[in-house]
């Protein structure tokens, strides 16, 4: 493979015969891993791949923006989006459109004998290595620049309207018009405040009670009264009737008058 | 990420790596580590000391001269502790995110230039203080950080737990949006030191830091430098009131120790960047060449960069000893709303700036009266702006005396409201 008069040095051989295997093991997990969390990780492995060959290879702008730019944000804003589906999220197989398994098969098929025939059909001019001055300057970030906002201003700039295009069309897209007024602190608290007498509390809900012998979370407190605090439990513990009593206890039995309603408070107190 | 590799390649790089050796590399980088790892240590010695100073109290005292062997104690508690794996968790992400964490915030210092050429005591051989430079070196920085919110994200989601998941995704927000302003906050540096190696920078910075004329970017660093580590008042992602204590929570022992080192190192990283690129680097604070310029050369500079380290480190714990956590809205409208924006224009401005001085060759001296212009307008448009009139709160409201038991509460009055006259007294009383 060698052409002659350019030695590819030891240490990238290395550097390339360890990577190249793990990144195709990496974007073969791509494809065959269930959880798209994990798919998402074996992208990144093969983008920060790629981005180490690149480095190697003397194209350290490239290498380090490949990173920031595709694995920094896009990528992080897939894990976003997949982290928000949710965290149990599985593709759905089912066909939306009427035999598209198969139109997608042979329609694989054929991009992959193309690419098969251009790749064994390439012929590489003898490579030069960067001996002849980086002509291209991907070297150099400021021979890069000259290129990019000298030669290729034109389109430099076609691409930033498109970007700046497609950010303010999501934009507009996803707004929708405010129905309601803006609910601010200030109204949230007015509101909270006006339904003061409907049973709403406004200070924090007391927190479970805390004894020697239980778990503290699924047991009510006790009020100064000795009677139990149903809120006290999580709603959720409440809802699916987890809550335990609060064991009697020295505070319970010194008011006598309460004594007989501690143990079946809770039960006759669900209010979820 | 190789030295070795980009040892030779040095267009636009100060640093003269053409005499390294893999083996002063590899010593270079185990010293590097060493030195992280120590001033984690010491940082969070530092900052319960500092902190506890500012509350009016002793801070940790007990355990070695003035309590400083406090957080080596600590380290060696959280090692032995049970290590936990909750049993949602997804285990291999779970003990990845903790690994990419700290892996990635080791990385950072390499780029980091510690001083000039040092020569060691007993031979003639030099070597610039710095592990590896070359010409985007500041912004391998911002992949490397970028790289690290992994860590915290697919912490947060392998947990498997809501308050993990929340955290995770409030970081995930929240970096992004800071990255952004602080890439645009760099930018400014780029364009006056014409170069991205941090040698370079530093040796830009000879004749003035670069945080005097670059006053707006370098408020807009430190400002995003903070949201970046997520220290108070950004501390978002793991807010303790609301998320527990927000990605970590289902993390403990080692792997807790893990991210907790990360976000310390974290701190030293942007700590050193904003020295590196602000703050003049190694250079010592007097003016170029007094005494000859002996004050930056050999290991000395050294010192005035670990002084300058700490003085960022020490501003950071004063934030945090003195404001509050915002709220997350808040926050982000901050990041969206302002920051950004207004680190775009000073980008542009300074474009602008530089543009007239290199291309058009206009002189300081003709940008005065420009300035001078620029700032009257400012002034004279401020002054004749139509004020905006506030209504004072319950102007719109009718003047009827309002009824304090509406609610079946007694209610006092608001400004600008009136009770009934009171029957009691017969007279009129006037709420607040």
């Amino acid at each position: 493979m060698t052409p002659t008069g350019f030695e590819i040095s030891g240490g990238e051989t290395v550097l390339f015969w360890v990577i190249a295997p793990l990144m195709v093991l990496a974007a073969l997990g791509l494809l065959f891993v269930k959880r798209a969390v994990h798919a998402a990780m074996c992208l990144v492995f093969v983008m920060v791949s790629m981005a180490i060959l690149y480095i190697a290879q003397e194209a350290p702008f490239l290498g380090v923006v490949q990173v920031v730019v595709y694995t920094g944000a896009v990528m992080m804003l897939f894990l976003f989006v997949l982290m928000l589906v949710g965290v149990d999220a599985s593709d759905s197989l089912t066909e939306t459109i009427r035999g598209q398994r198969w139109i997608g098969l042979l329609i694989g098929i054929g991009l992959a004998a193309i690419l098969g025939g251009v790749v064994a059909n390439a012929a590489f001019p003898p490579a030069r290595g960067l001996e002849g001055g980086d002509p291209g300057g991907v070297a150099n970030p400021q021979a890069l620049a000259r290129v990019l906002f000298g030669d290729y201003v034109l389109a430099m700039e076609a691409v930033g309207v498109l970007l700046v295009t497609a950010a303010v069309g999501a934009l507009v897209l996803t707004h929708r018009r405010r129905l309601a007024p803006k609910q601010t602190q200030e109204s949230v608290a007015e509101a909270r405040i006006k339904a003061l007498p409907d049973g709403v509390i406004l200070t924090p809900l007391p927190s479970p009670g805390v004894y020697a012998r239980s778990n503290a979370m699924d047991t009510p407190a006790l009020g100064p009264d000795g009677e139990q605090v149903p809120q006290s439990v999580s709603r959720v513990l409440r809802i699916r009737g987890q809550e335990r009593p609060a064991p009697p206890g020295p505070a319970v039995v010194s008011t006598s008058s309460t004594r007989g309603t501690t143990g079946s408070a809770p039960e006759s107190e669900k209010d979820a | 990420m190789n030295p070795v590799i980009l040892a030779a390649a040095a267009p636009g790089v100060t640093a003269d790596f053409s005499q390294e050796t893999i083996w002063a590399s590899i010593v270079k980088a185990v010293l590097i580590v060493v030195f992280l790892l120590t001033s984690v240590l010491f940082a969070i010695w530092f900052e319960r000391k500092v902190v506890a100073r500012m509350q009016v109290r002793p801070g940790p005292n007990w355990h070695g001269p003035f309590g400083l062997l406090q957080s080596l104690a600590d380290a060696m508690k959280l090692l032995l502790k049970e290590d936990l794996t909750v049993t949602r968790a997804d285990r291999f992400v779970y003990l990845l995110a903790p690994m990419i964490s700290v892996f990635c915030s080791l990385l950072v210092f390499a780029v980091i230039p510690f001083g000039p050429s040092v020569s060691f005591f007993w031979t003639d051989w030099t070597t610039p203080a710095q592990l590896t430079d070359f010409p985007v070196a500041v912004l391998y920085v911002l992949a490397a950080a970028a790289l690290g919110v992994y860590g915290i994200v697919l912490g947060g989601w392998a947990s498997g737990s809501t308050y993990p998941l929340l955290g995770a995704v409030r970081s995930t927000a929240q970096v992004i949006s800071y990255e952004l302003a602080m890439g645009l906050s760099l930018v400014s540096v780029f364009i006056m030191a014409g170069s991205m190696s941090t040698s370079q920078i530093v040796d830009s910075q000879t004749q003035i830091w670069w945080f005097i004329p670059l006053a707006p970017a370098f408020v807009i660093y430190v400002i995003s430098m903070v949201g970046e580590t997520n220290r108070l008042p950004f501390d978002l992602p793991e807010a303790e009131g609301e998320l527990v204590s927000g990605y970590m929570t289902e993390y403990s022992s080692m792997k807790f120790a893990w991210f907790f080192l990360a976000e310390y190192i974290n701190m030293l990283n942007v700590s050193a960047v904003a020295v590196t690129l602000f703050l003049g680097g190694w250079r010592a604070p007097v003016p170029d060449g007094f005494l000859g310029g002996a004050l930056n050369e050999g290991w000395l500079p050294i010192l005035w960069f670990l002084v300058k380290l700490w003085g960022v480190m020490f501003f950071f714990v004063w934030v945090r000893g003195t404001l509050l956590r915002l709220r997350y809205d808040q926050f982000m409208i901050f990041g969206w709303k302002v920051l950004i924006p207004v680190a775009l224009g000073w980008v542009v401005v300074l474009a602008v700036v530089q543009w007239l001085q290199r291309v058009q060759g206009v002189t300081y001296q003709q940008f005065i009266p420009v300035i001078v212009g620029a700032a009257v307008v400012f002034i004279a448009v401020m002054w004749f702006w139509p004020e905006k009139k506030e209504a004072p709160p319950g102007a719109d409201q009718e003047k009827e005396p309002v009824d304090a038991f509406a609610g079946g509460f007694p209610v006092p009055p608001l400004p600008g409201e009136k009770l009934p006259p009171s029957k009691r007294f017969g007279k009129e009383v006037h709420g607040e």
